[in-house]
């Protein structure tokens, strides 16, 4: 290795120079990835992060934001100690207060609250990654008012995924990437998943697989396609369907799959009127029924071994007629509707495309078969040995999911992998522990008007998946339980809750106001608002008559001086992610791969040098201080005097149940289910602070139907019981509400919602235009305007990082360059852009890769002036803008002045991707600076801002140990 | 390239002390001024002033400047370092040669001995300076056979111009000197004429598509720079000045540099002598400006290849 | 020291696969932090958190958009030194601060003798070099010289931190004067090429061309079961016909 002559007039250089004191492994929070790492310390300071080899998430690559996390963390905007406001709300004015004084303040306030009517607390978390914690405080402290930030990010998509297979995308199952042929990536994904789909892309491009980008904007992931679909936004469902529709002409669809693991065969009521009307015949125990078309007769379609018809016509037993799912789907994708030539000017796709990508897959999936020699027992029992697969697989996240006919097009995705036989089989869709859940897993939500009461906990948790009217959170009046309005006629599978809505409804006291607002790690007074103007109007009105705040206390923990700081009253500052306990749980948003379950946990690599606190430790010791029941003992001491960690290894869900699966029992030999064990967070450092479990080759495939993982997956806590995972090509559920709709049944729509629920509960999936599409003026907004976020960026709002600002520190609005050509537009020119709410002035710059019809920025580049520590001639103020400012929060008034939320009818989320804008050139000379230019907030703290940064520099010159030098 | 002010100053003001100090040489070697010593000391004196204020405004954009001893090291490969010890080397038979002038010792062998190996090493120093450009085949304008004669012609031109003034301010003018600097600089025009013509001729062999390899799937065009606000990189290679504006400056820079120069040592000639000091005030003049505006330029359009990189399509 | 060695014992340097670039920065800000504190140490950054925030950076990505309409590409382009084997940057500079290494061809400048004269940067066609404004001193690429050989590092950490970060594997580390090596096999089954070769400057660092886009077979259409009856039948009836199969679950 070492040259052996080194010439000597070479100047030495000290090739093994110390690197570290001390290397601790923990798990990185730049984003939302969760990948381990590697810090190695040096007197005190963190002088690297990089990746642990060792790690099933990222197997020791690392990403521009986890290689930056020391800027992140030595950041000046990080918070220093509990704030308390002094001035109006917005004007950044607070006074340092001690700890005690601020959990005095916030227990009185939270406590208050909670005797009178815990409703009147919302409790939302923002990107936050220990929301088993955060929702079991919800649950104990007894408000229905608790989600996280999936509401505005990609519900659609996970909902979608439940509700037909149990499954979806990044946290619930990714590519097999050893084994697929073919790739599709459908909308904006670059933050979800971001090291395992980057690892993933490497080698299904090594391997000569090939992928293809379905994506308005030509950036990212979509740069390295072999093939890139430049679609109009929102059309996606659309050219799924005509996929879909190709794919059944050509009769290239797995029928043996469709047989096995899906309701194709079950049989649906035909009897238009009636009350069951498209629901599932079903015999006397409530199986569904098939027609079986040996023995000639109605069968349950759960058992094994019939041969149940996939299509016809048939005559129930009871004279009503009857037709199997896979009919219902036949005949509409069938149609002349989703015909490529139907749906090429909507799409902005040529029908010879879509058949040619229709041809591919049906290429891949059928004639690149790929089989495994390994034997596996079915949830029959039945022996097979061999693993047939189609190396067909698909990845898709917000881009489909924040329109508001995402739940739709994101079931359409799903559908067309089930049709293709692609999910759970190698080279397909693997799903990742816990998941198969049942479709739509068995967890109901929870907050019904006889399960809130003053200081009594709610009964279960608060989000779960709906199956009929019975199961929404209405009061008797059948109006909305929640302040967001989810699981109400507004959004009746609203499984993450509505984040976005929050402060509206709050401020406008629909369905009703709240007293305490408590929010952590959420940007919502800027980024993650839509409609910033509005929000930061919702958050300063006062009520005339009391002089009273409309939401009279703001709480909010965040790790940095973010915008919305300024507009809390109570400021709990947290650590950053290198000073902190976490764990990453399965019992939360687990990082599982594919070939097994996983967990993880966060330990402090170093100590904060700020009077802050984990939010966490907090939290625990709010809920001990409030005498929630979980968090304290009977005798009124707190139950986790030891704070996170003690939680983290001494809570149980149920007996034997904790956060964390690795090292249970008295022995730590047990896994997934266990008595707890002191030393489990040792054992979880010594092995880099994850714990990964893989499972034996025959567990690995097939996993909603493989009896052998479905036993295990009981044993882990993951399932109740192992009965397989059917796939729900029709969705029963959604017929329920449309029956509802129609009147029956005891729970039912209130007129004005009628008309809603029937056209968008459809059970199968269909496409329709966006509403921002269908309400406004296509001549005045002809242009869709959509973000994505810089990869170095993403899920991780990095302007208060020294080293990702410099690459990127002001935005643009790039548009094609036809349409700069037709305005008259050259790069950095100054434009408006318009929505129907509002306008934005910003610089444009003119590209090839982006669909004509579209316009786009990088998102959360903007920042208000002076937040984030930046001085105020930051670019990130006075060039960087955000679209947020045009995107309305609710719809435009309906019929009766009611408006609804600017959302997915069916789900409530938040369709930030339906904007549509128009733009034109900014006249006026000298224009230098972006508009609106909202006021700068102050400082809160006095913090020395350095113009010169020589990180590093003290590391520098230190003598090696033991290195040799060359 | 971006043009540095210590740079600009360096190269013009050195370049003039060079050309003052061989000129001068040369004169008092042939004998076409009198050795008079205050005449001497003061074309000496300012002569060293110009050298020397202008190698210590060119330590002005090192990094280091006490570490600037270290550049006489490398003269075996580089340009910058042999400009240094021809800068160094020129001090001491050019000292010498003032002194014996001073001090009247002007018959001696080593005097005229020293004398010509001074104007050598003044030729060699500002050539090397020419040399330092030349030798970059990374931009284009300067990797040019043109530039090190360029150099040398400016420093002559501009020597020419200060010795006549010399002469003037001491009354010794004669036609000679009003001849020489109307020759050096009608040829260092002429040379810089011909170097904007070859310069603008050239075809731009570099592209974005080779420099990037990308050239075989089409134009290359910049899309997302590596970092939103310039580099360094950019700072200091990425400088543009508008072709427009260039024009306008070429054009300055030949009129206030050469034209009107040798029409002010002209005018003594035809009008006998009517106004000699003023004409040579204004030739010095108006050469400082456009000179100044000629190196500026020299900077200002040359494009570095590394343009090709951040946005350029060729260079 | 500004002479070149006439050959170097070895050539190690980088090979970059533009295919699968993806443009995240993980190479730019993985390579930052390292030398940040590293060899180069510190990595100077101006006005961080003001309006002109601009920093030394060793290896920077661009994105570029090639070609247009179905033609068009968009490709990230990592750039950073490529130890080039007869570089100017190393014979321009007057202290001999910037040198090349004879046991490994790695191109280094010696922080402690540059005098900060930034010609090595203006010799080289590359942009690789930056000046550290706070430090007065040239900065560049060591190829990570105090990781490769570092005995206080795991064996399998011992390579640049821009290629052991690199989340897509699009960097590759080793010995391109050695035909057999992993890299030089890659150089030259990909078609690795130099950047602007009629420089002349022989770089070491190769990228690998964008591949050619995979082309699937697409299957044709099965449209020909139809139904003997009057052999004219739509395509959602020859479907369910052809649905119609005896299946067993």
């Amino acid at each position: 290795m070492c040259a052996a002559r080194p010439n000597p007039a070479q100047p030495r250089v000290d090739t093994s120079a110390k690197v570290a004191d001390e290397v601790k492994t923990t798990t990185c929070y730049m984003c939302a990835c969760r990948c381990g790492i590697k810090v190695y310390l040096r007197d005190g300071k963190v002088r690297y992060i990089d990746g642990n080899l060792d790690h099933p998430v990222n197997g020791g690559v690392l990403c521009g934001k986890g290689s930056a996390g020391i800027m992140q963390h030595y950041s000046p905007a990080r918070l220093r100690t509990p704030l308390l406001r002094v001035g109006e709300r917005g004007s950044g004015e607070f006074k340092e207060i001690s700890w005690d004084e601020a959990m005095e303040i916030a227990t009185e306030w939270l406590g208050e609250v909670r005797d009178r009517d815990p409703r009147r607390l919302a409790f939302f978390t923002g990107r936050d990654q220990s929301q088993s914690l955060t929702g079991f405080w919800a649950m104990q402290f007894g408000t229905p008012n608790f989600a996280a930030h999936g509401g505005f990010c990609s519900v659609n998509m996970a909902a979608a995924g439940l509700y037909t297979f149990g499954g979806a995308f990044w946290e619930f199952g990714d590519p097999d990437w050893e084994h697929t042929r073919y790739f599709v990536m459908f909308g904006v994904a670059e933050d979800h998943a971001s090291n395992p789909i980057k690892r993933g892309i490497g080698k299904l491009k090594g391997k000569g697989g090939k992928f293809v980008s379905v994506n308005p904007v030509r950036t990212g992931y979509s740069a390295v396609a072999d093939e890139w679909v430049g679609i109009k936004p929102g059309t996606d469902g659309l050219f799924v369907g005509a996929l879909i529709h190709e794919l059944m002409k050509a009769q290239k669809i797995d029928l043996d799959y469709l047989v096995r693991y899906t309701n194709a065969p079950w049989l649906v009521i035909q009897d238009k009127g009636a009350a069951d009307d498209g629901l599932f015949a079903r015999d006397k125990q409530g199986n569904p029924l098939a027609f079986d078309k040996k023995k000639n007769k109605f069968v349950n379609a759960m058992s094994p071994d019939i041969t149940p018809a996939m299509v016809g016509e048939f005559k129930l037993p009871d004279g009503r007629k009857a037709v199997t799912s896979l009919n219902l789907l036949a005949d509409r994708f069938l149609s002349m509707e989703y015909a490529p030539e139907a749906v090429a000017e909507k799409t902005g796709v040529p029908a010879e495309t879509i058949r040619r990508l229709a041809a591919e897959m049906a290429h891949a999936a059928f004639e690149e078969e790929v089989v495994l020699d390994v034997p596996w027992t079915d949830w029959a029992g039945r022996k097979h040995d061999k693993m047939i697969g189609r190396p067909v697989s698909m990845h898709a996240m917000r881009g489909i999911s924040a329109h508001s006919n995402g739940f739709h097009s994101c079931r359409l995705i799903h559908i067309l992998q089930i049709l293709l036989g692609s999910i759970d089989c190698p080279g397909g869709f693997r799903y990742k522990a816990p998941y198969p859940k049942q479709a739509p897993p068995w967890l109901k939500p929870t907050g019904k008007s006889e399960e809130i009461a003053p200081r009594e906990p709610l009964g279960g948790p608060h989000l779960g998946f709906p199956q009929s009217p019975q199961d929404l959170l209405l009061d008797d009046a059948g109006e909305p339980i929640r302040i967001d309005k989810a699981f109400s006629w507004d959004a009746p599978l609203a499984a993450h809750g509505l984040m976005h809505m929050v402060i509206t409804n709050a401020a406008l006291g629909d369905p009703y106001p709240i007293d305490v607002l408590f929010m952590y790690m959420a940007n919502m007074g800027w980024n993650s608002a839509m409609n910033v103007p509005d929000t930061l109007r919702y958050l300063t009105e006062k009520n005339p008559e009391t002089g009273e705040y409309k939401i009279p206390k703001l709480i909010y923990a965040d790790s940095y001086y973010s915008e919305t700081v300024a507009y809390a009253d109570l400021i709990l500052p947290d650590t950053t992610y290198l000073e902190r306990w976490d764990c990453i749980s399965l019992l939360d948003r687990p990082i599982s791969e594919a070939d097994g379950p996983a967990d993880a946990i966060r330990q402090p690599v170093v100590q904060p040098d700020r009077d802050v606190r984990s939010f966490q430790e907090v939290l625990i010791d709010l809920g001990a201080r409030l005498g929630l029941p979980e968090f304290t003992n009977k005798d009124g001491s707190p139950r986790y005097p030891g704070g996170y960690p003690d939680y983290i290894v001494n809570h149980e869900r149920k007996p034997g149940l904790g956060p964390l699966a690795g090292w249970r029992g008295k022995d730590g030999k047990e896994i997934g289910t266990g008595k707890t064990n002191p030393k489990q967070l040792e054992k979880y450092i010594e092995n880099g602070c994850f714990w990964f479990h893989e499972l034996e080759p025959g567990l690995k495939y097939f996993k909603h139907a493989n009896a052998d993982y479905l036993d295990f997956a009981v044993k882990m806590g993951f399932r109740v019981e192992p009965r397989p995972t059917i796939f729900q090509l029709y969705l029963e559920p959604m017929q329920k509400f449309r029956l509802a709709a129609d009147g029956h049944g005891d729970i039912v729509p209130p007129a004005e919602h009628r008309e809603r629920i029937k056209a968008f509960f459809d059970p199968l999936p269909f496409w329709y235009e966006p509403f921002e599409d269908a309400m406004t003026d296509p001549n005045a907004f002809p242009l869709h305007a959509i973000t994505q976020r810089p990869m170095h960026m993403y899920h991780s709002w990095g302007s208060q990082n020294a080293w990702l600002r410099q690459i990127t520190a002001a935005n643009r609005l790039y548009i094609h360059h036809d349409l700069g050509r037709k305005l008259d537009l050259e790069d950095d020119d100054w434009v408006w852009v318009s929505s129907h709410i509002g306008r934005v002035r910003c610089q444009v710059k003119l590209m090839d890769g982006v669909n004509p019809d579209t316009v786009w920025t990088w998102n959360a580049i903007g920042k208000r002036q002076r937040a984030w520590m930046l001085d105020e001639d930051a670019p990130e103020s006075n060039q960087g803008f955000l679209l947020n400012h045009l995107i309305a929060e609710l719809l435009p008034e309906r019929d009766g002045g009611y408006r609804y939320s600017n959302s997915d009818p069916v789900t409530g989320q938040a369709a930030w991707y339906d904007l549509k804008v128009s733009i034109e050139k900014a006249s006026g000379a000298d224009i230098h600076e972006t508009s609106p230019l909202f006021e700068p907030v102050e400082r809160p703290f006095d913090v020395k801002i350095p113009k010169v940064l020589r990180f590093g520099a003290e590391f520098r010159g230190k003598s090696s140990q033991g290195g040799g030098s060359r | 390239m971006h043009p540095a002010y210590s740079v600009i100053l360096f190269t013009t003001a050195s370049g003039a002390g060079y050309g003052l100090l061989s000129l001068l040489s040369l004169a008092g070697l042939l004998n076409l001024v009198p050795l008079d010593p205050w005449l001497g000391f003061v074309g000496f004196f300012v002569a060293f002033a110009l050298i020397t204020g202008g190698l210590l405004s060119s330590t002005f954009h090192l990094g280091h400047p006490e570490r600037a001893w270290r550049a006489f090291s490398q003269w075996r490969t580089s340009w910058l370092s042999r400009e240094g010890v021809a800068a160094v080397a020129t001090y001491a038979p050019t000292g010498l040669f003032a002194l014996g002038w001073f001090l009247g010792w002007t018959e001696h062998w080593i005097w005229i001995f020293l004398g010509w190996v001074g104007i050598g090493c003044s030729v060699v120093t500002v050539y090397c300076t020419g040399m330092i450009y030349a030798s970059l085949k990374t931009v284009r304008q300067w990797y040019m056979p043109q530039v090190a004669p360029l150099y040398v012609l400016i420093a002559a031109a501009t020597g020419a111009l200060l010795l006549n003034l010399l002469l003037v301010v001491f009354g010794e003018a004669s036609a000679w000197s009003f001849w020489t600097a109307i020759c050096l600089l009608a040829l260092a025009m002429l040379t810089k004429l011909a170097y904007w013509i070859a310069a603008d001729a050239e075809s731009k062999t570099h592209t974005a598509g080779r420099a990037t390899g990308l050239g075989r799937f089409g134009d290359v065009r910049a899309f997302e720079p590596p970092h939103s606000t310039p580099n360094f990189v950019m700072r200091e290679m990425g400088y543009r000045v508008g072709r427009k504006h260039a024009r306008t400056l070429r054009t300055l820079s030949l009129v206030l540099g050469f034209a009107i120069p040798i029409v002010a040592m002209a005018m003594p000639l035809l009008t006998s002598g009517v106004g000699t000091g003023l004409w040579s005030t204004l030739a010095a003049i108006s050469a400082a400006a456009g000179i100044l505006m000629e190196r500026w330029l020299f900077f200002a359009e040359a494009q570095h290849v590394v343009t090709l990189f951040y946005g350029e399509q060729e260079a | 020291m500004t002479s070149l060695p006439r050959k170097t014992d070895k050539k190690l340097g980088l090979v970059i696969d533009l295919d699968i670039c993806v443009g995240c920065q993980a190479c730019v800000t993985s390579c930052k932090e390292w030398n940040t504190g590293g060899y180069s140490a510190p990595l100077t950054d101006q006005d961080p958190y003001g309006a002109d925030p601009h920093g030394a950076w060793l290896n920077r990505v661009h994105g570029y958009e090639v070609g247009s309409g179905e033609e068009g590409r968009t490709v990230h382009f990592p750039r950073s030194c490529l130890h080039c084997e007869t570089p100017d940057c190393v014979t321009v500079c007057p202290t001999g601060a910037s040198y090349k290494r004879e046991e490994d061809g790695i191109v280094l400048v010696n922080p402690d003798t540059c005098i900060g004269c930034k010609l090595c940067s203006w010799a080289c066609p590359y942009g690789a070099r930056e000046y550290d404004y706070d430090d007065g001193v040239m900065k560049k690429c060591t190829l990570c010289v105090d990781r490769i050989y570092n005995d206080n590092l795991e064996p399998r950490d011992r390579i640049p931190a821009c290629v052991r970060a690199c989340p897509t594997g699009a960097r590759h580390y080793g010995d391109l004067g050695d035909p057999e090596s992993d890299v030089s096999q890659l150089v030259r089954d990909r078609g690795g090429y130099d950047l602007l070769p009629e420089m002349g400057y022989r770089p070491v660092n190769k990228y690998l061309p964008p591949r050619e886009a995979q082309s699937v077979p697409a299957e044709a259409p099965v449209e020909t079961q139809s139904s003997g009856k009057s052999g004219k039948t739509s395509a959602a009836d020859r479907f369910f016909t052809w649905a119609d199969q005896v299946l067993s679950r």
